[in-house]
């Protein structure tokens, strides 16, 4: 996919993908992305978000803050001082949104069953059924999901990218990646992505960038929004290793269970030992 | 847009962004083209990915700086000498494309042998009278008597000859010259020089991209110009992935030039009658018409236009209704008539989608202005400043205002949106492309359509019962308009209109068929036409071209239509050599077939379809049949693109650089500091600061976000937009930050002798102070989308900014002008006239 | 039988699924539908930049449901910058005006006005004062205009209607001083 591809997009044409059960994704690449926040827009104007405060932060350009129950994309914008007095300062951009993780904290941790998979692999939050209870929010390695405060529509529940499934289940693009006008986001089938994005990395590192590497942690499974990373991946506050609180509980069952056998035994060789 | 219009033969951009994808570099100076034209940018970032070369020069590092291979910081308002660096860097190192520059362009051609250089005169041209403050351009003609046929030397090495003046002119722009003016270290000029001339030739091209960022300066037109040489130079004009992209700021801003709202302009670029000068039609037609090129035929044009206004009052024996028209006495312009309302001498005004109370330059004067009128019309889709300035303005606030004081009625009508009406917007690559309406618009909003008609008809019939003669043209207009349903005119008459038709009826109705085309409007009364550029695009079959959208090649045609004739790319004819093959393979656009006599290719030819390569005019000939078969600039009475504009400018026929009005600098190029035509507007309520003014030592430049529109009632009002941009903010380096004491994130004020406003400090890496003239200069940036009324609200950038105007089209000078900085808030409103009396300066005693 | 196995847990267990799939999913969920489908569409163009970006207007019933890029359209092909991409808030928000508000002179407040007479009064004005302020002609040399009932605005405007504003007011009334954003 390239720019100039137009109808023939993956970005914008109609697809089938929620019928035949493909697993899609993102691919954000911040090489391409020039900060301009479409993508937030066009989120916000299709899924009728209210507003997040009109609050100036001094951090660049970026006054949207984080990703939360009211801004689905946010694009981060990071600053750095040149390297030698007459070298350009760094400038870079990138298009922030939920992972869709393969092992999603919020999903194992929803105790009322609104957050549920989807046919194309995205976590999606069931505004109907959430109770609001907020177990997801904490649960969440990347700080995605949160309860929208009131007094605005969905107020109390818990909100995050919907991957726009009424978009798909209609065979349309994400509204974010539709909208992108430099095709920063891109949207497809995951295998594919994950092809695309390993390639783009090839294709910077031969043009000499270094340090590129495509952004999907093992340590959730792989996740379903891929990124390219220039540099460390930290400096877009990206998590080098995220966990899901669920990652332990086998072995923290199995240290329960050790521990209780131990337990058993101790006591019976004690009352055996205090035999008459 | 005369800095295109002299160069090239038409004000407008030769190329659209999506042909950008065929260039090998892309040079953006005077934009942040990624911040202000986010799509068009798609297509920049699109050639980069194909492996073109894309530079930024901006005093800012931008979003747009982030994406370019090469960013050139250079102090603001210096482009001239930058520039005029890579012209001499052409031309000195032999770099240009000769066999295009010796076709194509004037370089042959001799100047007449009065012309004095401003390297005689101490950077004035020859012919300035200092008491005018105005060039007689006599002087500046080319050699012999026949415009169409200037005397030429096609070794370029006679001394008058254009070339040898360019070399001679610009010999002094050296790479240390532009170190020290421009603050741009040669090894960066270099890099820069060299991205640009690897670019030209046969198989290669560059593209220039420019917007505001260089209109808006004291020498406008004269820094287009210099770009449009170095393009020239480099054969880069007419062919694929080459050309100069105009970038424009409103959906329709292009259409608004081509059919003005505008002073000095009638539609189609024929100038506004000037009292005294055009007082017959034949005066008239003599000064616009030449003998050849395309205006030749501007007979029919400028007949066609009056019988499209006055119908069947325009006849023969009248000369058509000429003297219906007003005439123009002086500069009736923006900034013009904004004086004159201060001076109580303006009854009315409508303000239509324009917000001046936030957008005019100098707003505090503006709004003050506003008060002295006897009513004021504002529609638009929100209570924008304008409408509210008598009871929440800065100045009511500060008192300078009272609300019971002010005896101006106003009346606020809500305007229709663009889904709500139906219409042509002209893109800014002169595309036309009309809408459909898509639903009604709320409660009483109605289109401009509406409004315009309504009002005629209750103006036509007092006037019907009026016995004056002044009343005459209002009599004599033809409003024929069908109205629809909810009494507006029926936009597609309008357009059939503006596309001209044959006057002799159809049984039964107002006209006959629509024209064809511009070739075949007459100056006899049998057609009219609104706009002769625009003919075509409701020709007699009907079609609206400007509604198509079935795209087809490799210029899209067929969705939309382009002004003139559908042609996508113009002076495409420079495509092919002169012989009328393509360049190369890599870069053929359009050229001449052999074997059917016509030219061909991938766009609409702007050229006679039928004359060869070879054509050589006749004696006597005029018009098209004047120009050779190797002359591309048609609308040019020679047919060539003019390195040298001999005529049609009021600052002389090549750019030279003077320094901004207010700048920090003395001018280490010439003896003039300034551009010594430029309207200073000097008056006690529009104060300016001295060249090097040390309570002013800051360089300010102001430039459009992302994330919000112009004067902000298309975005301060929309939460999703509002949010993202929440506060006014001025961005500055560390370095100032530090000596200054303002802390990132803090309040700063800043300063002019006009205004004090108050912003977020955004200390960043971006700003860079530059070495110049022996002496660190800092550079300053502020957006200027805030004013009183939506979600966000702040300080007017603009009342920081002087009225003055560039001397061809009266352009304020916004990106370029000196500013005092200081942490924390600004005084309270009341204050402000008391704090600036304190930093006062007097009005600029003359020009220097 | 059929009941049965259709509840939830049975269907989890039947079904081997672990009830974080589609078999969770809410009635309404699985009628989630696009706001756009079903809608009407209508072609249209970005009203921000010049730059023409095309866009599809989705309404129905006569209300506006979306504003998206035109795929179709070779200049944007289907995107759209933040501020086109805003397109329906900029039509819908509750700022729109929707009446005529007029000030009196010297007055402190707006009053609502019917369109009618705000169009008889505007034209009464105008028709006062260019009778007040027009010029036949100076020095001898013809002018026949009036400078002072000026104009502004036209870049954010339909060619047509810049073309009926501009015969109307120069042509027609002889007004001169007519501007708009647009400089160069």
């Amino acid at each position: 996919m390239a720019i100039g591809d137009g109808l023939a997009s993956n970005n914008q044409r109609r697809h089938l993908y929620v019928e035949q059960q493909v697993t899609v994704g993102f691919f954000t690449d911040p090489t391409l992305c020039i900060g301009c926040k479409a993508c937030e827009v066009a989120c916000k104007e299709h899924n009728a978000l209210p507003h997040d405060g009109f609050v100036f932060t001094a951090m660049s350009y970026d006054n949207t803050g984080a990703l939360g129950a009211s801004s689905y994309r946010h694009v981060k914008f990071v600053e750095e001082t040149a390297l030698a007095p007459d070298a350009p300062p760094g400038f870079l951009f990138l298009s922030d949104v939920c992972k869709h993780c393969e092992r999603a904290g919020c999903l194992e941790a929803c105790p009322t069953g609104a957050i549920v998979r989807t046919e194309v692999g995205g976590v999606f939050v069931q505004d109907d059924i959430c109770n609001g209870c907020g177990y997801c929010v904490v649960s969440c390695p990347f700080g995605v999901i949160d309860r929208r405060q009131g007094p605005v529509p969905g107020a109390g529940g818990a909100h995050k990218c919907t991957f726009c499934y009424d978009r798909q289940k209609d065979g349309l693009v994400p509204a974010c990646a539709k909208t992108c006008p430099t095709e920063s986001i891109q949207f497809g089938p995951l295998s594919e992505l994950r092809e695309r994005a390993e390639a783009r990395r090839q294709t910077l590192l031969d043009r000499g960038i270094a340090g590129v590497s495509v952004y999907d942690p093992s340590s959730v499974g792989g996740i379903h929004a891929l990124f390219l990373t220039v540099g460390d991946g930290a400096r877009f506050g990206l998590p080098s290793s995220p966990e899901v609180p669920t990652t332990h509980l086998r072995a923290a069952w199995s240290s329960a269970l050790l521990t209780s056998l131990f337990a058993i035994v101790a006591s019976a060789l004690a009352f055996w030992g205090a035999g008459p | 847009m005369p800095g295109l219009g002299t160069t090239l033969g038409r004000g407008g951009a030769t190329t659209a962004p999506q042909d950008l994808l065929r260039a090998d570099c892309i040079l953006i100076q005077g934009s942040s083209m990624a911040e202000a034209h986010p799509v068009a940018f798609r297509w920049v970032v699109a050639a980069k990915e194909r492996g073109a070369t894309v530079i930024h020069v901006d005093p800012r590092f931008s979003r747009t700086s982030a994406l370019a291979d090469l960013w050139i910081p250079l102090r603001a308002g210096t482009d001239i000498v930058l520039l005029g660096g890579l012209i001499r860097h052409v031309l000195e190192h032999e770099l240009y494309f000769r066999e295009y520059v010796l076709a194509f362009t004037n370089a042959s051609v001799l100047v007449g042998e009065h012309f004095r250089d401003t390297e005689d005169l101490a950077g004035l041209f020859s012919g300035y009278d200092p008491e005018q403050g105005a060039y007689d351009g006599a002087s500046w003609r080319f050699a012999g008597d026949d415009p169409a046929r200037p005397e030429r030397d096609e070794t370029l090495t006679d001394p008058r000859c254009v070339l040898q003046l360019l070399r001679r002119h610009f010999q002094r722009y050296t790479p240390e010259l532009v170190r020290d003016v421009c603050g741009v270290p040669p090894e960066l000029f270099a890099q820069l020089a060299r991205a640009l001339t690897d670019a030209s030739g046969p198989d290669k091209t560059a593209a220039l991209c420019y917007a505001v960022g260089w209109t808006q300066h004291s020498k406008g037109v004269q820094i287009i110009r210099a770009g449009a040489i170095l393009q020239l130079l480099l054969g880069n004009v007419g062919r694929p992935g080459g050309g100069i992209l105009a970038l424009r700021g409103h959906a329709s801003i292009q259409g608004s030039t081509d059919i003005p709202t505008l002073y000095d302009l009638l539609p189609g670029y024929l100038p506004m009658p000037k009292a005294g000068v055009h007082t017959s039609l034949d005066q008239y037609l003599g000064a616009v018409r030449s003998r050849g090129g395309g205006w030749h035929d501007a007979d029919g044009y400028v007949v066609s236009l009056l019988k499209a206004y006055y119908g069947g009052r325009a006849r023969a024996d009248n000369d058509w209704g000429f003297d219906f028209l007003p005439r123009i006495t002086r500069d009736h312009s923006h900034f013009g008539y904004f004086m004159e309302m201060m001076d109580g001498k303006v009854e009315g005004l409508f303000v239509m989608g324009q917000n001046p109370a936030v957008g005019g330059q100098h707003a505090r004067f503006e709004r003050t202005a506003l008060s002295r009128l006897k009513w004021l019309v504002v529609r638009d889709l929100v209570e924008v400043e304008t409408a509210s300035f008598w009871y929440d303005s800065p100045e009511v606030r500060r008192g300078e205002l009272h609300t019971t004081e002010i005896g101006t009625e106003v009346f606020l009508m809500p305007a229709a949106g663009h889904a709500e009406k139906a219409g042509t917007f002209t893109n800014t690559q002169r595309l036309l492309q009309f809408r459909d309406k898509a639903v009604e618009p709320p409660g009483d909003a109605k289109s401009e359509l509406w409004f315009v008609h309504q009002l005629a008809r209750r103006l036509k019939e007092m006037a019907d019962v009026s016995a004056r003669s002044e009343d005459e043209p209002l009599r004599a207009l033809d409003w024929w308009y069908p109205e629809n349903e909810h009494g507006e005119p029926e936009v597609h008459a309008v357009l059939a209109e503006i596309n001209g038709y044959h006057t002799e009826p159809d049984d039964g109705a107002h006209h006959g068929p629509q024209v064809a085309g511009f070739a075949d409007l007459r100056a006899d009364g049998s057609t009219a036409c609104g706009c002769w550029i625009y003919s075509g695009v409701l020709g007699p079959d009907g079609v609206n071209r400007a509604r198509q959208r079935a795209p087809e090649g490799a210029y899209f045609h067929g969705w939309g239509y382009a002004w003139p004739a559908d042609r996508r790319i113009l002076y495409n004819r420079a495509s092919a050599r002169p012989d009328g093959a393509p360049w190369s393979e890599a870069k053929k656009l359009v050229w001449w077939d052999h074997e059917r006599r016509r030219w061909t290719g991938l766009d609409v030819p702007d050229f006679v379809a039928d004359k060869a390569p070879d054509y050589r005019p006749p004696p006597g000939a005029v018009g098209l049949a004047a120009l050779r078969g190797d002359a591309p600039f048609v609308m040019q009475a020679d047919g060539l693109s003019q390195l040298f504009v001999a005529k049609g400018l009021a600052d002389g026929p090549l750019p030279s650089h003077y320094e901004a009005i207010e700048s920090p600098v003395d001018n280490s190029v010439y003896e003039q500091q300034k551009n010594p035509v430029a309207r200073l507007h000097v008056r006690p309520d529009n104060p300016l600061a001295e060249p090097g003014d040390p309570r002013f030592p800051i360089v300010l430049t102001t430039y459009r976000l992302t994330e919000h529109h112009t004067a902000g009632g298309m975005s301060r009002f929309l939460t999703h937009l509002a949010e993202l941009m929440p506060e006014l903010f001025v961005e500055l380096s560390p370095e100032l930050a530090t000596s200054l004491g303002i802390e990132h994130g803090g309040v700063a004020t800043v300063v002019t002798p006009r205004g004090a406003v108050q912003a977020r400090a955004l200390v960043t890496a971006r700003m860079r102070p530059l070495f110049v003239a022996g002496r660190w200069v800092h550079q300053v940036a502020m957006p200027f989308h805030w004013g009183g009324r939506g979600h966000v609200t702040g300080d007017v950038t603009n009342d920081l900014i002087p009225l003055l105007g560039e001397p061809n089209v009266g352009i304020h000078e916004a990106k370029a002008l000196c500013c005092a900085l200081f942490p924390g808030p600004r005084p309270p409103d009341a204050s402000i006239p008391r704090y600036l009396a304190a930093m006062a300066v007097r009005p600029t005693p003359e020009r220097v | 039988m059929a009941g049965f196995r259709g509840l939830p847990l049975f269907a989890q267990i039947f079904g081997r699924k672990d009830g974080t799939g589609t078999e969770a999913m809410s009635p309404r969920t699985r009628q989630l539908s696009a706001r756009t489908t079903g809608s009407q569409t209508t072609r249209s163009v970005c009203p921000y930049c010049a730059v023409g970006c095309g866009q599809l207007v989705h309404h129905r019933d006569g209300e506006l449901v979306a504003i998206e890029g035109d795929p179709e359209s070779p200049i944007n092909q289907g995107t759209l910058c933040p501020k086109g991409a805003a397109s329906l808030e900029l039509l819908t928000h509750p700022a729109r005006l929707t009446q005529v508000l007029y000030r009196a002179p010297h007055t402190r407040a707006w009053e609502v006005v019917s369109t009618s007479w705000a169009m008889d009064r505007i034209a009464q004005l105008v028709w006062e004062s260019r009778a007040r302020t027009f010029v036949k002609e100076v020095a001898g040399e013809r002018v026949g205009h009036s400078s002072a009932v000026a104009h502004l605005g036209g870049a954010t405007l339909d060619d047509e209607e810049n073309y009926l504003l501009k015969k109307l007011f120069t042509a027609g009334l002889g007004l001169v001083s007519v501007s708009n954003q647009a400089r160069i």
